[in-house]
């Protein structure tokens, strides 16, 4: 079957089988591997993607579902190299160990944020008590959208000489690799293999 | 990788086209909504339906509305939209905290009212929360619509008496003055499926005596509300023992079994102080609304 929808933006058209779950036409069809799979069975929350602004576990839904909808995958944070205030608070506040669970957490913070822009500590954990990081970091995940709702415009040159998220390695002391792992989450990467038809979303 | 046999896959319009498309292809047709019970057991090949009815386009079915003394609730309404209703957590607080528990926050954005009860897990948290609120289901097949009482809804496990070319419309709960309920759940961590639960609803009369009391238990082995604490209740006045005394009667009830999540004693034990719990929290919502209302025999608004 044919289905339709929006991926960070971006009109997207396939011929799939009904069967095929929208964590893995995200992944496989689609390239964009920021979205993890992980559990299989709407647990861990790591495939967590925004449907239509909503976070939901890809995993536990057909991409046949999703047809005619918006999803966000963790790619479609960043806008025009610009890391999302969440991103950075990641970054600023050690919001991530292995990895793992980073994009669920992010996207599900984020949808937090839009509806509850100054969230409290339980609020937070309730929000991402249905996603399991497996460094049990869960007090800088909590710390980090704090950091996120505090800084809605992002980092500022007050925050970080130069300003320059990219930048943030060097001058802010963080350590290299969540960083890393971060700056290249947000390189949103275009729907390479797929062809973008001009089809009703 | 877990991924579900093959099939084939329809998006009905509306109610219509949902039910039409069901008797077209028969009773190897099922209905998916939020996906989050039937998806699962599609990966593990405990469900293996030739057709998936997606009905998530079914706006129509997915509404709160207060209708004279009852409050209409539409099969697709989200697990996140009844917890958030500030009118179901007047009307009904056992609602609420049921929704608090069942799954976690991301799947109660997708599950709906209609699969929970449809799915009809012997665990499933709003199919209690129905029974003790004495809820009726409408469900419309290609002969027109029929309302079911709950006692009539169930079948067991896994079994409702919605017919394979029928759909779940829309549960309705009828709104009682002077009223109160409450739900309490022991569940190993986020998201899991109750090790026991126990739901209650009580009404009083006006000189302050129980009119009507339910007690429900989920995952101990009852089906529908304990008779025993029904006929207990009727006529008393609130207090301690009787709930004490009800809590025996529940547990004696239930008929639990053994499994990963407890022993049969454990689960025993649990509908007993569940049952006080539930009975205790409804009683005194029940007082605080006949007491907000400054007119007894007036519902309290949402």
């Amino acid at each position: 079957m044919q289905i339709t929808m929006t991926v960070n933006g971006t009109d997207v058209t396939n011929e799939i089988e009904p069967r095929v779950l929208l964590v893995h036409y995200i992944r496989d069809v689609l390239r964009l591997t920021g979205t993890h799979w992980g559990c299989d069975t709407s647990n861990c929350g790591t495939c967590v993607v925004l449907m239509d602004g909503q976070p939901v576990k890809s995993c536990t839904v057909l991409a046949a579902m999703a047809d005619g909808h918006a999803i966000t995958t963790v790619e479609g944070l960043a806008t025009g190299g610009t890391l999302d205030p969440v991103q950075q608070g990641f970054m600023e506040e050690h919001g991530l160990q292995c990895g793992f669970c980073t994009p669920g957490m992010m996207l599900t913070a984020r949808a937090l944020l839009d509806v509850n822009p100054h969230p409290s500590d339980t609020e937070i954990r309730r929000a991402i008590s249905g996603q399991i990081c497996r460094c049990t970091g869960y007090a800088t995940i909590v710390r980090s959208v704090h950091w996120a709702a505090d800084h809605p415009a992002g980092l500022t040159e007050a925050d970080a000489a130069g300003g320059d998220p990219s930048a943030l390695d060097d001058s802010a002391g963080t350590t290299t690799e969540p960083g890393a792992a971060a700056a290249e989450a947000a390189q949103a990467i275009p729907a390479a293999e797929t062809e973008p038809e001009e089809v009703t979303a | 990788m877990q991924i579900p046999a093959p099939f084939e896959y329809a998006r009905a319009d509306t109610v219509d086209d949902a039910i039409a498309l069901l008797s077209r292809h028969g009773p190897e047709a099922r209905i998916i909504a939020g996906g989050h019970s039937l998806l699962p057991m599609m990966k593990l090949r405990l469900a293996r339906p030739e057709w998936l009815i997606d009905i998530n386009d079914l706006y129509e079915l997915d509404f709160v509305l207060r209708d004279g003394d009852r409050l209409r609730i539409g099969a697709l309404t989200r697990h996140t939209t009844l917890l958030e209703s500030a009118e179901i957590a007047a009307l009904f607080p056992i609602v609420g905290d049921a929704e608090r528990v069942i799954a976690d926050p991301i799947v109660r954005n997708r599950g709906t009212i209609g699969g929970s009860l449809c799915q009809a897990d012997p665990a499933e948290d709003l199919a209690t929360v129905c029974d003790v609120l004495g809820a009726e289901a409408i469900v419309r097949g290609p002969s027109g619509e029929r309302m079911l009482t709950m006692t009539e809804f169930h079948r067991g496990a896994y079994e409702t008496a919605v017919a394979p070319d029928e759909l779940l419309c829309e549960v309705r709960i009828p709104i009682r003055p002077r009223s109160g309920s409450a739900y309490e759940k022991v569940e190993r961590r986020v998201g899991d499926w109750a090790v026991a639960a126990a739901g209650a609803a009580l009404s009083f009369a006006e000189d302050g005596t129980i009119a009507v009391a339910s007690v429900g238990l989920t995952a101990v082995g009852l089906d529908g509300t304990v008779g025993a604490v029904t006929e207990l209740l009727r006529g008393e006045r609130p207090g301690e023992p009787l709930f004490i005394e009800a809590g025996r009667l529940a547990a004696l009830a239930a008929d639990p079994v053994a499994d990963q999540r407890g022993p049969i004693d454990y689960k025993r034990h649990l509908a007993d102080e569940l049952t006080r719990r539930v009975l205790r929290r409804a009683s005194d919502r029940a007082a605080q609304s006949a007491g907000a209302t400054g007119h007894p025999t007036t519902p309290q608004e949402g």
